[in-house]
């Protein structure tokens, strides 16, 4: 037996070398509510597409591998963890639930997620969390150009660096880096980390498994708000 | 979307396997772009021979008698190889222009694909497998090559539309995205006297570094100069003699992965490309940053 069988104890084991990603996919959609296959094991992904989108119930899945486009899109209540790199789109649109990605993350993680958590050991690339909506991102290395880009609602958390034009347009959402930032985009600035944000911050990186790093070496950045409605005087920051 | 791939070996040992490895990947791309494929491969140049690949919608027709034809128009030994709707055209570096010429009035049909001491390109309509298994890519051997698999914005499906372009001497250049100010930058490029063969917005960036190159820039500076030349959204992947180069447009929103390691660099649209790669699992892969030239040289 394989030995990341014997880690999973009965999972139930898919492989993608020898089964088709749309059985995958129709056996995580098939399952209701109470169902006992709550341990799920997908392997060879090889970086397919859309592994394992779309899960509604509270079942955990151990991705085995690399993951192309859009693994773990609109995850609603489901644990998915990537052991391997995402390709982009990694949990976009996730409902609730979590997804953790050992390695690092394409293009536009997490974008316009509405809940749960995503936690990115390694790096992310440019738009990470663009136009988020109540997502909880968590990213242990960097994140690329552009990232929080019109993002509404939710908590991004970087311990590495930012690219260029961090939050641009950016709404209510917090973003907390703790290395440097490249730039600001539109309307995105610093902002005072009050004891509420501390307290934000750790309860966070609690649920990402990160204990060796404190919420004071983070900077915090948000929304200036000069944008919300349209006043000639600030055309040019649009 | 089109899907495109790049590999350039640092091991010897792996260069009689470059065909069956590019096609690979190129296969396993063929979802970005159902509309034509094609693929550049460099062989070691000897630096006696000169090769210059040609199509023919009519091969029986053109191909036959040519190498005799050619051989007495520029006076020099002449060999054809002919590969389904493409052949290779040998003869001596000093002949490679009067042999162009000749080519061309001879068979008023053919298209030329590109030239040079190391370069052959083959490129048709269809998928990536019904094109390499026409033209036996993966029997191959080189020493690093692209590839391409086009799904079709800016120009027409034929086979001149498909890519590898080629404007310049052993130089080539596969693109995923699409340029806005094409039109613009082939007027100029005409100006300076560089000849287009299609309205595709890819053939101008292939020329675009061919002009730089001519005016002394090496490729990491051509390359360069695209970012502040070109408008539009692209990642290229461009090969020349000896040297294999990436580089992707500020936005930086289409895709690409890198993987190096003591064997080889290796480019894919997606990581899927580099999945059957040797040693993929512990090889260094990345994502090249916006705004950046990377190239590596033999």
């Amino acid at each position: 037996m394989p030995k990341a069988q014997r880690e999973q104890g009965h999972a139930r084991v898919f492989d993608l070398g020898q089964q088709s990603l749309r059985e995958l996919n129709q056996a995580l959609h098939d399952l209701g509510p109470g169902s006992n296959e709550t341990a799920w094991e997908v392997l060879n992904p090889k970086g397919s597409h859309s592994v394992a989108v779309g899960v509604d119930q509270p079942i955990s899945i151990d991705v085995r591998g690399s993951v192309g486009y859009y693994c773990a899109g609109m995850n609603d209540g489901g644990t998915i963890t990537v052991h391997g790199s995402a390709g982009p789109g990694v949990g976009e649109n996730m409902m609730s639930g979590q997804i953790v990605v050992k390695g690092d993350a394409s293009q536009y993680a997490g974008a316009t997620g509405r809940g749960g958590l995503l936690v990115i050991e390694g790096n992310a690339s440019s738009r990470c969390g663009i136009s988020m909506k109540g997502i909880d991102i968590v990213v242990r290395g960097n994140i690329g150009h552009m990232s929080a880009f019109m993002a509404q609602s939710g908590n991004l958390v970087v311990l590495g660096d930012a690219g260029d034009a961090l939050g641009d347009s950016i709404y209510e959402a917090r973003l907390f880096v703790r290395g440097k930032v490249e730039s600001l985009g539109a309307d995105c600035i610093a902002k005072e980390m009050r004891p509420e944000h501390i307290e934000l911050l750790q309860g966070l990186l609690d649920r990402a498994g990160i204990t060796d790093v404190k919420p004071s070496e983070f900077k915090r950045y948000g929304s200036a708000r000069k944008l919300y409605n349209f006043n000639i005087d600030n055309a040019d920051a649009y | 979307m089109c899907g495109i791939v790049g590999l350039f070996l640092k091991d010897k040992a792996l260069e009689p396997k470059l065909g069956a490895m590019l096609s690979e990947m190129l296969i396993s791309l063929s979802d970005r772009g159902p509309d034509s494929a094609g693929i550049a491969i460099y062989g070691a140049a000897t630096g006696n021979e000169a090769k210059i690949t040609v199509q023919s919608p009519k091969p029986d027709r053109d191909f036959r008698g040519l190498d005799a034809e050619v051989a007495k128009a520029i006076g020099a030994p002449v060999s054809v190889a002919v590969k389904s709707t493409h052949a290779v055209v040998r003869t001596t570096p000093d002949k490679v222009d009067a042999a162009r010429e000749a080519l061309q009035s001879l068979r008023p049909d053919i298209r030329i694909m590109g030239a040079g001491e190391a370069v052959e390109i083959y490129k048709e309509v269809g998928l990536p497998e019904a094109v390499v298994d026409r033209f036996d890519v993966r029997s191959m051997t080189g020493t690093h090559g692209i590839g391409h698999t086009r799904m079709a914005t800016e120009s027409a499906v034929t086979t001149m539309g498909a890519h590898p372009f080629s404007t310049g001497a052993d130089q080539c250049l596969v693109h995923n995205g699409s340029l806005s100010n094409h039109n613009n930058v082939r007027r100029e490029l005409r100006r300076e006297g560089m000849t287009f063969e299609t309205e595709n917005d890819t053939e101008v960036a292939a020329a675009y570094l061919s002009n730089r190159i001519a005016h002394g820039k090496n490729l990491g500076e051509a390359l360069e100069g695209t970012l502040s030349d070109l408008d539009g959204f692209f990642t290229f992947v461009v090969g020349t003699k000896n040297g294999f180069g990436v580089v992707r447009d500020p936005i930086a929103c289409k895709p690409a992965v890198m993987a190096e390691t003591d064997q080889y660099v290796a480019f894919g649209s997606e990581y899927r490309a580099l999945t059957k790669l040797p040693g993929i699992d512990n090889a260094r892969v990345w994502e090249p940053e916006p705004a950046t030239v990377y190239f590596w040289e033999h």
